[in-house]
């Protein structure tokens, strides 16, 4: 799906967002571009996850456009999101532990065969997708192992593997390194570097400071819902970030 | 970079898990699997009676007449939820196939026509009243089930508090259709129903041939499709289940619906060995089917459970019973050691999984 043509794959205009009298987001502009790892910062409170969830579909927006490749779109439900393509990695990861990793990728998209007047699941192709969906995201997992023994890296990699699965062109990954160990964060870099490589954009949304610097080409920083500075990685620091973040800087 | 399409992963650091720490081997299911073998062995050695074909038979017909519930309420368990209106499913359904049964083959009653020989229309096809009122003793269940699933996945309430006001509903209705009198199947049917219910092949009881054939059809369903698949993520995380697109409220319907017919069919069986549907048949044994799926390591908590544990349980439930009355202990003593099976076999299964 890599695709070098500028047309954004996500545009954002004058978003905004009131539940009742609290003015969540107010007119956020931005755009991200194919192939592209743009950081979402913010502190608590700032509008981030607001904004992921109006772009997820579990919001509509009440001002505001938004075009997904180059057309306009209105989400009623997540699902609307996800058949455009857009597929949201949530901090929990959303997988079901008693299940293996290749039901996890497949769960709601299941492979089958028919026999007759009944559809059985086809075990065997969904491992073996499931199996080169691992390996492109060059993650150690086996698709028959239960989700529960896994290591946090093998769990993400299960959630990403299950953006790869519907060819998504805009994963959005909330605070994936949250909560796992330094290793374990190297994988999930690595994951997100494998998905930029195959030309799809990834937002992060993070508060890992280093884990930003490392992967993305773009921050945006997010401060009482609105949006305070969108500079490439390279014009900007880590010192400049958290100004911008605590407000110490009002905006770049 | 290109990679061998057959392996392209390479596992250095992952190891594989051994057979017998995966799959059965490593479940409360196959844990009381063995116990109840031990437990055979034990009986043929206390008692000569035990291993005779005429005990085995009656042991294969007593937990049949409540395995075929258990697989139903399994499928609940599987989602996370609990079905408590089982014991009364079970009464209700009973009650009116053998109340259709015994109206449509009366010849004074309002709702048949007369034929030329005096018989009613119906009864002159044979086999006809007995479809027909075991289609509505099942109809009935699929509504009771129906209600279940609506308030639960629709409405949102606890399947607790939804099931055991249904429990109460159910047995009232049994009460305000019958009066508080038993009803017995009737007319020219009876026989057949008889034979279809308490009869046997071959020396297999007839209930023993169903519920392999429910258990079998169940495994199918489990692993095979995608309605498995999605009861057993709806009971991992239900959370995932909604996000990833599947039908959360038709699933959650659907399992109620289901484990209201398998009441509701497990009770026209018994009240075909009974000979009658009493008002207050099956009372509590709502207890005694989530008691063997319990047992058979169906986990309350939700996402996991199965056929075979479902019969497991009831079996050994069945066995200790059976070997009670075998080895003359007073009957009044099964009650405390199903609870304390109940307990140990939770037990083992937490145990076990603090150690690995």
């Amino acid at each position: 799906m890599a695709s070098a043509d500028a047309t954004p794959v996500l545009e954002l205009s004058g978003i905004g967002k009131e539940f009742g009298a609290i003015r969540a987001l107010h007119d956020v502009d931005m755009q991200v571009l194919p192939g592209e790892v743009v950081g979402l910062m913010g502190d608590n409170g700032a509008g981030k996850s607001t904004l992921v969830k109006i772009i997820a579909g579990n919001f509509r927006p009440t001002h505001g456009e938004m075009r997904f490749a180059g057309s306009a779109v209105h989400f009623n439900r997540p699902v609307d999101a996800r058949a455009v393509g857009i597929e949201v990695v949530y901090q929990d990861l959303a997988l079901a532990d008693n299940l293996t990793a290749a039901a996890n990728v497949f769960l709601g998209r299941e492979l089958k065969r028919r026999f007759g007047p009944i559809a059985l699941l086809d075990h065997k192709a969904m491992a073996a997708r499931a199996l080169e969906l691992f390996g492109e995201l060059r993650s150690e997992t086996r698709p028959d192992d239960l989700v529960k023994q896994m290591s946090g890296g093998q769990r993400q990699a299960v959630a990403i593997a299950r953006t790869r699965l519907s060819n998504a062109r805009l994963v959005m990954m909330d605070e994936p390194t949250a909560a796992i160990s330094v290793r374990q964060v190297e994988q999930v870099l690595g994951l997100i570097h494998r998905l930029k490589e195959q030309g799809v954009a990834v937002m992060l949304i993070s508060h890992r400071m280093p884990d930003v610097f490392a992967v993305c080409d773009r921050v945006i920083v997010m401060r009482r819902g609105e949006k305070r500075a969108d500079k490439p990685i390279h014009e900007t620091s880590p010192e400049e970030v958290t100004a911008l973040i605590t407000g110490a800087k009002e905006a770049a | 970079m290109a990679m061998p399409m057959e392996s392209p992963i390479t596992f250095s650091n992952v190891g594989k898990i051994r057979w017998w720490q995966r799959g059965i081997f490593a479940s409360q299911t196959g844990y009381v699997l063995l116990a109840l073998a031990v437990l055979l062995v034990i009986m043929h050695f206390a008692s000569p009676y035990f291993f005779t074909q005429g005990n085995m038979q009656n042991v294969a017909k007593n937990f049949s007449f409540i395995a075929i519930a258990t697989l139903g309420v399994t499928f609940v368990i599987i989602t996370g939820g609990i079905d408590l209106s089982v014991g009364s499913m079970m009464c209700f359904s009973a009650m009116i196939t053998s109340m259709v049964m015994t109206e449509l083959s009366a010849p004074g009653s309002p709702l048949v026509h007369m034929a030329a020989d005096g018989k009613t229309v119906l009864a002159n096809v044979p086999g006809l009243i007995l479809l027909i009122s075991i289609l509505a003793g099942l109809g009935v269940a699929l509504i009771a089930g129906l209600v279940n699933g609506f308030c639960i996945a629709v409405l949102g309430l606890s399947p607790f508090v939804t099931t055991l006001g249904m429990l109460s509903i159910v047995r009232g209705l049994g009460y305000v259709v019958s009066n508080g009198r038993g009803s017995f199947p009737g007319g020219p049917d009876a026989d057949y129903f008889y034979a279809l219910t308490s009869g046997d092949v071959l020396g297999v009881p007839a209930p023993f041939i169903y519920l392999v054939i429910l258990a079998l059809a169940m495994a199918v369903v489990l692993h095979h499709s995608a309605f498995g698949r999605h009861v057993f993520a709806l009971g991992g995380n239900e959370k995932a289940a909604e996000l990833t697109g599947i039908p959360v409220v038709r699933v959650k319907i659907e399992v109620y619906v289901i484990c209201a017919l398998a009441a509701g069919l497990q009770g026209i069986i018994i009240s075909g060995w009974l000979g009658s549907a009493p008002a207050n048949m099956a009372t509590s044994y709502e207890l005694n089917v989530i008691a063997a799926a319990v047992i058979g390591g169906a986990n309350l908590a939700g996402g996991i459970g199965g056929p075979l544990g479902a019969i497991v349980g009831c079996v050994l439930l069945e066995v200790i019973r059976n070997g009670l009355v075998l080895a003359q202990v007073s009957s009044y003593w099964q009650q405390t050691l199903v609870g304390v099976i109940i307990i140990l076999a939770v037990l083992v299964d937490r145990i076990r999984s603090r150690m690995t």
